[in-house]
């Protein structure tokens, strides 16, 4: 189907179904109880899931097939939103020009970066993206500020042309003189319909449909790609370089092919960032954001189709989420032990969440990289034939939870 | 003329920390092959060691003034410093005083300590492995050791002043003979210069000069060979790990009157560093000194006014420009080994 086999169009029909049930998945307990607060489901970060989603996949496609460790990402993510916010301020409120200019200019931004960082490989190709990356950083939130808006970053404004008519999104104002919201042929991408079904509330969003959608697309797209004989020649390419030169291949415009592409996904999520949220600042630039995606790609599964959409996701619940307990909530979840243990308790968990789960998070990375280098879906793919080999009932089921 | 010679010294100390973590980033590479994204929270780590020592100085109990009242009436209660009571207020005063050049003793053991703890814990294990590998845990440590520290300190810039005698500036052009107040220079900078340009010239006699540093220059020309003679080369490598770390430790150190410590200010170094360090050529120590004060000079430059008028923007991106030619240009660096990473 659709040109895939079996097994990858299966995985694509979970995803899936995953994407359309999220709303529902995500917010797996009811409205008000003590559990709410673990609840994902709202259209923010659920958008956030998928177009995270979209770069870590995209980055992906670069380190997974080829090896090429970028520490640069950042600068196409930022640049498909600069991009996709022009075309909003420009053209209309309508995200399709958004999203469809964001790819191309960060696709054309990734083919000057890449033709000139590729010259290079291994360490020096990770350090000139980041040189690169910086570098449009600092641009960004400098010199360029007619375009970035500099500091204050960029956002729609009430005397903004949107020239293209009405029906597709343009005017500069709404009757009530307020600035249009980004909008698919008149549905406002914050526009979400309430399901209420008992004390479970779930949010249907058309942004996050949309994102989600798009995060298809660009899912099935990467598994054509990793099936390819393009994908193939790449991942040649991680293995032995200088063999594929022996033979007569000039694989620079495989690499070169590749890094686009790459840059082109980061761009599309940058475009899409732009259109759920309208402002882009700067600091999505920043060689912190790369290093983010460089995170989230190795704690899913590197070279895995699916891995880097869950690392996504995890980095994502954890900023979130996790980072919203405090210490009052601990002290209602150890409440069931005596008093010295709760306390005693309390103090060895709290520095792991809350503010501090940057440092849960680095462990669990440098836990990944030493012992799981293929990631959460390695580690996934062990238990599960852990499992298939074992058919005894007493298999520990506590292990299921990989690292941490 | 004096504003050239203004932008020079101003290079010098920027130049000189970024000489220092480069030296211990290529030490570290040189010896052990390993790519230490961690080198910037060994920096970090070392600035932090004067916050904790300062700190740990300036502990005080509360003493009641029966001279003074405060605001109430009542007899006013004033903290004094352990220090005061051992060696009287004067010393104990000098002591808290002279904090940031006391920490030099205090971190150098330390930061021995924290780099064997993490070549022999966690680097030892990623010999084998490729470099992206390398990079990533050590990314990873870098964020779990400046999460640490943030959680110890607060996310906040803390101020650690120098010595009283060295705060303030020095008029260097009266002294060669320009005008009054043309050239000026903080005491303090000139003091982070003499003491880089020191600890740079120590580690390069260290290598030069001692048997352990031939040995080292033998491992790093030839491991296999060294080796095979017998030498246990590993344990060396270890502790040159450890003194790279202290490298890193006591540039961080004696930055912190410059640039208040905060928990991310390695990785803002880090990523400068390992420009220079490519600049310099990979694995090429006197490389990594000359990179460092070249590109610090170079960006000062880039700061003059006249300069940004002409190319707007030029002085916060002339390093990377500068990274950027030459890795196309000249891909071994100014001063790299034929045969290092040159893939």
């Amino acid at each position: 189907m659709l040109g895939l086999d079996k097994k990858d169009f299966t995985l694509l029909l979970i995803v899936s179904a995953l994407v359309l049930l999220a709303p529902l998945l995500l917010n797996p307990f009811p409205e008000g109880s003590a559990m709410a607060q673990f609840n994902a489901g709202y259209p923010d970060l659920m958008q956030r899931f998928v177009i995270f989603g979209i770069f870590a996949i995209g980055f992906n496609i670069l380190f997974g097939l080829t090896g090429y460790l970028s520490f640069g990402h950042a600068a196409f993510l930022g640049a498909g939103s600069y991009a996709g916010m022009w075309m909003l301020k420009l053209l209309s409120m309508n995200v399709i020009p958004a999203i469809i200019f964001s790819t191309l200019i960060a696709g054309a931004i990734s083919f000057l970066i890449g033709w000139i960082s590729l010259r290079r490989s291994g360490i020096y190709f990770s350090i000139l993206t980041l040189a690169f990356a910086q570098m449009a950083f600092v641009l960004a939130a400098s010199v360029l500020t007619p375009i970035t808006g500099g500091e204050t970053g960029l956002q729609p404004a009430l005397s903004d042309p949107r020239i293209l008519p009405e029906f597709l999104g343009g005017g500069s104002v709404t009757a009530d003189g307020n600035i249009p919201k980004p909008s698919l042929f008149g549905i406002e991408m914050t526009a979400s319909s309430e399901v209420a079904v008992g004390n479970w509330l779930w949010t249907l969003n058309w942004g996050y449909y949309l994102s989600g959608f798009m995060m298809l697309v660009a899912f099935y797209i990467a598994i054509r790609i990793f099936r390819s004989p393009f994908g193939l020649m790449l991942k040649a390419v991680k293995s032995n370089q200088q063999r594929m030169s022996y033979t007569g291949l000039n694989t620079r415009p495989y690499m070169l092919a590749c890094f686009v592409i790459s840059g082109m996904y980061a761009g599309l999520a940058g475009g899409l960032m732009a259109a759920m949220d309208p402002q882009v600042g700067a600091e999505r630039m920043q060689w912190t954001a790369s290093g983010e995606v460089v995170l989230m790609t190795i704690l899913g599964g590197v070279g895995t189709l699916i891995g880097p959409v869950l690392g996504a996701g995890l980095i994502k619940y954890f900023e979130n989420i996790f980072s919203k307990i405090n210490k009052a909530t601990l002290e209602v979840w150890f409440g069931v032990f005596p008093d010295w243990m709760t306390d005693l308790m309390v103090t060895i968990v709290y520095p792991f969440i809350g503010k501090g789960w940057h440092l849960t998070l680095g462990l669990m990375f440098m836990a990944v990289v030493i012992f799981l280098p293929g990631g959460l879906v390695e580690g996934g793919q062990k238990i599960a034939k852990l499992f298939s080999r074992k058919k005894e009932p007493e298999t520990p089921g506590g292990e299921a939870k990989p690292a941490e | 003329m004096d504003q050239i010679i203004l932008q020079i010294l101003n290079g010098l100390d920027k130049g000189s920390a970024y000489a220092l973590i480069a030296l211990g980033l290529t030490l570290i590479f040189g010896t052990l092959g390993v790519v230490n994204f961690a080198h910037g929270a060994l920096f970090m780590l070392g600035a932090f060691c004067t916050v904790t020592l300062s700190r740990m100085l300036s502990l005080s109990h509360e003493v009641v003034d029966e001279t003074r009242t405060d605001f109430l009436g009542n007899p006013l209660k004033v903290d004094v410093p352990y220090l005061y009571d051992i060696f009287g207020e004067t010393t104990g005063a000098a002591i808290i005083d002279w904090a940031v050049p006391l920490s030099i003793l205090f971190s150098i053991p330390i930061m021995i300590l924290i780099g064997i703890a993490m070549e022999r814990g966690l680097i030892k294990h990623f010999y084998k492995r490729p470099h992206a590998d390398q990079i990533l845990v050590t990314f990873g440590l870098a964020i779990v050791l400046q999460e640490i520290i943030k959680y110890y300190f607060g996310a906040n810039q803390i101020p650690t002043p120098a010595p009283e005698a060295f705060v303030g500036s020095f008029d260097f052009g009266a002294a060669i003979g320009f005008d009054p107040n043309a050239i000026i220079y903080p005491y303090w900078r000139i003091v982070y210069f003499f003491f880089a340009m020191t600890l740079i010239a120590g580690v390069f006699a260290f290598l030069q000069f001692t048997t352990f540093g031939m040995v080292v220059r033998a491992g790093m020309a030839d491991r296999e060979t060294v080796q095979l003679l017998g030498i246990n080369i590993d344990r060396r490598f270890t502790i040159m790990f450890g003194i790279a770390a202290a490298v890193a430790g006591l540039a961080g150190v004696m930055y912190t009157p410059i640039v208040s410590p905060n928990y991310h200010m390695g990785m803002d170094f880090l990523v400068i560093s390992f420009v220079v360090v490519v600049v310099g050529g990979m694995g090429s120590l006197p490389g990594a000194v000359l990179a460092g004060f070249v590109l610090g000079i170079l960006e000062s430059f880039a700061s003059m006014r006249e300069i940004i008028e002409l190319l707007p923007g030029i002085n916060q991106v002339v390093i990377y420009l500068a990274a950027i030619l030459i890795l196309l240009t000249r891909p071994r660096g100014l001063l790299g080994r034929k045969g290092v990473m040159e893939d």
